[in-house]
């Protein structure tokens, strides 16, 4: 990561404020030239965000979505491993929960087959994870190549399974039978509703909490266990953590399966919480908007949930642009979002020359320490 | 900090706020008092996949065009939105909801249960069953039959050739329909079959298309049928291009490369979306399962300008045959979804 020589609060809130604020006016050039208002657009866009009946649950499940992918990318990159597999883990984890509620849902009791299952999407993830891991640790092949790799293979095995013997019969989707009754996930809205308020339907499920609890985990994990300081200090160097006696190859294949796991997770909110059997294409590329959430979030938690929320924002507002404006087709949202993944990630560091001169300027240099 | 690095960021937060939620309030949810909204979900392909979306958004248009009712429209980008973009459409005070396509089925199915003073319409789709849905199924089969007829009797090899998009029962209902077609004319003759995929991604690969378009021609295919969506454009490209014959599918493609597609199947998703509108509109809206084939005018083949001359008297006389053979009953085409199995 670059050091700035920057008050804390700046990086943190004014340049992604005005990474943001550059990305929508430029949208909003675009928006003006198709002859719509950009601001009427953009109110539209925030308040199908987060205002809009059941706007607010669809951006926390999509966010929930982004936490999940975007965490097992942060974790992977603690030990400098480039996990583009996420599409793939996130695969390989809805098949994982589709096998074990489709052989067990029904015969043992839901709650039982939910904690199996969720389980299962995280070993199959963690299995999909660990196997680039081996090859990279052990064979020395690329991670990279491996895990886009097995994005393919992850799909191949899916389309097989899903067209083939999975196949739910008298349909023509390539996808499976839906669970058993009882098989899913809490939505958040129903437990709200039964406890007297009223909430608009989403599909945002109880993975959420999930998704928080997993957030947590991953800081202990990384900052305040041997394992994470372990793999951090990996990530630094492989010579020194192999001097220090730490076997970097085995931490590979750990980080590895862990963020494979944490990628199979995603598949709990997409198949558990809302489609209730396997389908095709359920990940949808949130595995590889991960690797964007990651880099935005500086692959700490704090940074993965604010980041999944921005976009999650943006999958929803945009989705209500298209319902709002007939001229605003889904392709412009998809420009917009480029937009701002552009100035807020890519050029992310624009900014910086240009306040560093003004705060260098207008702070005394001891309240810069405290930054 | 300093407390006027503070200020600044609560003003520029604050007056931000302001600018975004104060705008246009209005704009949410306007409400028009009609009778009659309705609402399209078009599929991942987009409505301008010059195929299937394409067709359902020529029938939409039509009607607005016809009627000056608006259609709100909308295309899903993901799996969830489907049933968010149904839901959204009912919310929004939609009276009927057309779905384009099978993956559409489960969204609509809930949906439907869920507003049962919502109508619904789903096109390609004949196994649900709701008192409020309308299940649009056409016979491909029977429409494959002819232009199965029109490229035996175009052969001059005897070796004809089908590409399908994705491996599906639907597209393998083409190609059985075309095989049959095919061997009632030439009973020995070769038809090569290849499906360019099995994912959606198949749809819309015109190189691959074209790939595999040329291989069936250099083993001795003078006749392509492609039953592909986007993919398509690269088989018609390519038999063009050999100075081959190729047959488009869904609308019609004669005019992609005049002289060089000897006739399209027609299948008419415009005319089950424009039919949908009407009946809501003439209050005439049933639910069921609505089987459009030859008889319904479902499905057909093209004549027009750009293959006049391609299109012999007695090509068009052996597909008229084969036209009144089904209408009378006396041909039945085999429907490979029935058994999934073709017996040609």
């Amino acid at each position: 990561m670059q050091t700035s020589r920057l008050p804390a609060y700046v990086d943190i809130l004014i340049i992604p404020f005005l990474n943001l604020l550059t990305a929508l006016f430029v949208a909003g050039i675009i928006i003006a030239i198709i002859g719509e208002n950009p601001f009427t657009a953009l109110s539209v866009m925030l308040k199908g965000a987060f205002i809009y009946k059941g706007g607010l649950g669809y951006t926390l499940f999509y966010t929930t979505n982004f936490i999940f992918t975007g965490l097992a990318v942060a974790v992977a990159f603690h030990a400098m491993l480039f996990n583009i597999g996420g599409e793939g883990q996130a695969a390989m984890g809805g098949l994982g929960i589709g096998l074990v509620a489709l052989s067990l849902g029904g015969v043992i009791p839901a709650p039982f087959v939910i904690l199996l299952a969720i389980m299962g999407s995280a070993l199959f993830g963690a299995f999909w994870g660990v196997i680039p891991g081996y090859l990279q640790a052990k064979r020395g092949s690329h991670i990279v190549i491996t895990t886009i790799m097995f994005n393919f293979i992850a799909s191949s095995i899916l389309i097989w399974l899903l067209a083939g013997m999975l196949m739910a019969p008298n349909q023509m989707s390539p996808e499976t039978v839906s669970f058993a009754d009882g098989v899913m996930l809490f939505k958040i809205h129903e437990i709200l509703n039964s406890m007297g308020f009223s909430v608009a339907r989403s599909p945002l499920n109880i993975s959420f909490a999930l998704a928080l609890l997993c957030c947590f985990a991953v800081w202990v994990l990384i900052w305040r266990t041997r394992l994470g300081y372990r793999i951090r200090a990996t990530g630094f160097s492989t010579k020194a953590s192999t001097y220090a006696g730490y076997r970097p190859e085995w931490i590979i294949i750990l980080v590895m399966a862990i963020s494979g796991g944490l990628a199979g997770m995603m598949a709990v909110n997409e198949i558990l919480g809302v489609q209730h059997r396997v389908i095709l294409n359920f990940t949808s590329g949130y595995g590889f908007t991960g690797i964007a959430v990651a880099l935005m979030g500086r692959n700490h938690p704090v940074g993965i949930i604010f980041a999944s929320l921005l976009f999650g924002a943006l999958y929803q507002g945009g989705a209500e642009l298209d319902f709002e404006f007939q001229t605003i087709t889904r392709d412009m949202v998809v420009m917009i979002q480029g937009l701002i993944i552009l100035f807020s990630g890519a050029l992310a560091y624009m900014f910086n020359p240009i306040l560093e001169r003004f705060f260098s300027a207008n702070t005394p240099q001891k309240e810069m320490l405290d930054g | 900090m300093s407390r006027n690095n503070l200020l600044l960021i609560v003003g520029v937060i604050v007056v931000a706020a302001v600018i975004i939620f104060n705008l246009d309030m209005e704009v949410a949810d306007k409400e028009e008092t009609v009778s009659l909204k309705p609402a399209v979900v078009f599929d991942m392909g987009g409505k301008f996949d010059k195929s299937f979306n394409e067709g359902v958004w020529n029938g939409v248009k039509k009607f607005t065009e016809e009627t000056g009712i608006e259609v709100m429209e909308f295309e899903v980008t993901n799996e969830t939105q489907r049933e968010q973009a149904m839901r959204r459409m009912v919310d929004k005070g939609a009276t009927i909801v057309l779905g384009v396509g099978f993956a559409q089925a489960d969204a609509i199915s809930k949906v439907a249960a869920d507003n049962p003073d919502v109508q619904f319409s789903i096109i390609d789709v004949g196994w649900l069953d709701a008192p409020n849905l309308r299940q649009y199924v056409f016979k491909e089969h029977e429409g494959s039959f002819l232009v199965g007829v029109a490229a035996a009797k175009a052969s001059q090899t005897g070796k004809v050739g089908f590409v399908g998009g994705q491996d599906i029962g639907l597209i393998s209902r083409f190609a059985c329909g075309y095989v049959g077609g095919v061997k009632s004319i030439l009973p020995n003759a070769e038809v090569y079959e290849n499906m360019t995929g099995s994912t959606p991604a198949a749809w819309n690969d015109p190189a691959r298309g074209a790939e595999l378009t040329r291989s069936q021609i250099d083993r001795g295919a003078d006749v392509v049928y492609h039953a592909a969506g986007g993919t398509g454009v690269g088989v018609i490209q390519a038999a063009a291009d050999a100075g081959k014959l190729a047959i488009g599918v869904d609308s019609n493609q004669n005019g992609l490369a005049p002289g060089s597609v000897l006739t399209s199947m027609l299948k008419r998703v415009d005319v089950a979306a424009y039919e949908t509108f009407m009946d809501a509109k003439n209050n005439a809206f049933t639910s069921g399962v609505q089987v459009l084939g030859i008889a319904e005018g479902g499905v057909d083949w093209a004549l027009d300008d750009n293959n006049k001359s391609l299109i012999t008297a007695d090509i068009k006389s052996a597909i008229e045959k084969a036209k009144d053979g089904i209408l009378s009953g006396d041909i039945v085409v085999h429907d490979f979804l029935a058994d999934q199995n073709c017996p040609y």
